[in-house]
């Protein structure tokens, strides 16, 4: 028990504190990679509470492959501290009031309901006997198979209507034809000319 | 009270920690001869002798690369960002050795035999980008950046038919664990029912380490050395061990999926007397050949090219061979 307060301790204090510095550090890049350590961190307190499969799924989909994608776009920007820092001081009311009332709504429900501190112990993450992802296949796959598929369904829509967004129509597109190009021999491909000297082609 | 503590978290964390080092140790000395390996068979392919002075044959020709650069000054460019400069070579080799925490050699020898072990490892494997972005983006470089690009949308691209082919197997199976997936072989190895699939995984495994035919991050006819251009001494040494060892994970995951693991091809007198690790040995050996072979034989892709052999050929055979699979196993009442 006190090693797994302790190492919860820790996870906790390591995310709460990395996810400061997201907001805080002057390089994107930096927030970005702190980011990806609050992740981890967020991941470390999942394997906490017997959820592996939650954990390793959230490091696989977050750190592998969205993180990624905010990494490569971030590296791109190109960044201007000065205008930076003038933002800030414009749009620090806006934040702050922002900010403010998130915390007035988090202390009132923790006020009305005295419950949601209770020292409770944890519902078991998985039933007896059966391992996470079984667990967690049988009430995705069983009970709320039509959620499930129309979030599919969803995604899909949305994936193809940012393809067809980007999609400007070019009359000059330079596609490449692979089986064309496969296809090819060497006697299509080139001629050996047989050349005088000093004449040239 | 003060053995009861010492029992339950002392002398665990000892025999752990011992077996950590013991595989770090004995992976990271086998990873000398796997570089001077790859070396020889390049060489020989080209009728070249390869390395041949320090040692009996050039045995221990890597230890010495090793230390020649271990010695040297290390360069870091003023412009460079120099914290992540100096995270990158070291994120690149603890996510290369912390997979190897799961990989049972043998029956049970897994330091930690977790049950979403293959999850694990293709956690591990698609967080190797994130040493290579970095890398390319501290030296603060044109050759380096272009080359954590390249390399950025090259592994998100390929992870892709590799989840895929793992989910394959893993319907084969019906469980995420490493040990489960090697029993589930003990009658034919998933390599030949699956063969497609191996051949997938094998050629995504190439894209995923960055290896030739694939190694666009360091294409050096384009990007002089990609991202690690600006890399020298112990920095870069730390580079290519982490590849290295990253590239040996990809041929042990093989021979899990794959290979059947430590089981002997066939359960007969002769064979089943060969103890277990060496056929996992043997088997890695035989992919990291292959891997080998590959780079001496197959040029260079083009960047096109390699972008849609991943999505226009692996993810729609991938997909339709997941597909395929499952209705195979539901109609024979094969599932699990």
């Amino acid at each position: 028990m006190t090693l797994t307060s302790l190492a919860f301790y820790l996870f906790a204090t390591v995310a709460v504190a990395s996810s400061f510095m997201v907001i805080s550090s002057r390089n994107p890049v930096y927030s970005v990679l702190f980011l990806i350590l609050t992740f981890f961190n967020s991941a470390g307190l999942f394997v906490l509470l017997g959820a592996e499969f939650l954990a390793l799924i959230l490091v696989v989909v977050y750190v592998g492959a969205v993180a990624v994608l905010f990494l490569f776009v971030v590296m791109m920007l190109d960044i201007d501290f000065a205008e930076l820092s003038e933002g800030f001081l414009q749009y620090m009311p806006i934040g702050a009031t922002v900010g403010l009332i998130l915390l007035l709504e988090l202390l009132l429900v923790f006020g009305a309901s005295s419950s949601l501190v209770d020292t409770n112990p944890l519902p078991q993450a998985t039933p007896e006997g059966m391992t996470n992802a079984e667990a967690l296949g049988r009430v995705l796959y069983t009970d709320y198979v039509y959620f499930f598929q129309a979030a599919g369904a969803i995604l899909l829509v949305a994936m193809i209507g940012a393809i067809v967004l980007t999609l400007v129509p070019s009359n000059n597109p330079k596609k490449q034809n692979i089986s064309n190009q496969t296809a090819r021999t060497r006697d299509e491909a080139s001629e050996n000319v047989d050349i005088e000297p000093g004449q040239g082609i | 009270m003060d053995s009861v503590f010492f029992d339950t978290y002392v002398w665990p964390a000892l025999i752990v920690t011992a077996h950590s080092l013991a595989i770090i140790l004995a992976l990271l000395v086998s990873l000398a001869f796997f570089m001077l390996a790859d070396r020889k068979i390049w060489a020989a392919a080209q009728l070249r002798k390869g390395p041949t002075m320090v040692g009996p044959f050039g045995l221990l020709q890597s230890f010495a690369d090793i230390l020649k650069y271990l010695l040297k000054e290390i360069i870091i460019p003023t412009t460079a960002n120099k914290p992540v400069f100096i995270l990158a070579p070291f994120v690149t080799m603890f996510l290369a050795l912390s997979g190897w925490a799961v990989i049972p050699v043998n029956e049970g020898w897994a330091v930690a035999d977790i049950n979403v072990g293959i999850l694990y490892i293709f956690a591990i494997s698609s967080l190797g980008v994130y040493g290579v972005i970095m890398g390319g983006w501290a030296s603060n470089s044109k050759y380096p950046f272009l080359g954590a690009l390249r390399s950025a949308a090259q592994m998100v691209s390929y992870e892709v038919s590799i989840g895929l082919v793992i989910i394959t197997v893993l319907l084969c199976v019906g469980s995420l664990n490493l040990t489960d997936i090697v029993l589930a072989q003990e009658t034919v190895w998933f390599a030949v029912p699956l063969f497609p699939m191996f051949v997938v995984f094998f050629i995504s495994a190439l894209a995923e380490t960055n290896r030739p035919p694939f190694d666009l991050p360091e294409d050096e006819s384009a990007l002089v050395a990609g991202f690690m251009t600006e890399y020298s001494s112990t920095l870069y040494v730390v580079f290519m061990i982490g590849e290295l060892a990253n590239i040996v994970l990809m041929c042990a995951m093989c021979t899990i999926l794959f290979l059947g693991g430590w089981l002997p091809p066939v359960d007969v007198a002769p064979f089943n007397w060969v103890p277990s690790v060496v056929w996992f040995i043997l088997k890695m050996g035989l992919m990291f050949f292959m891997f080998a072979m590959t780079k001496v034989i197959v040029p260079r892709y083009r960047y096109d090219q390699l972008m849609r052999l991943g999505w226009k050929v692996f993810l729609p055979l991938t997909l339709a061979w997941v597909v395929l699979t499952a209705g195979f196993l539901q109609y024979f009442g094969m599932a699990s």
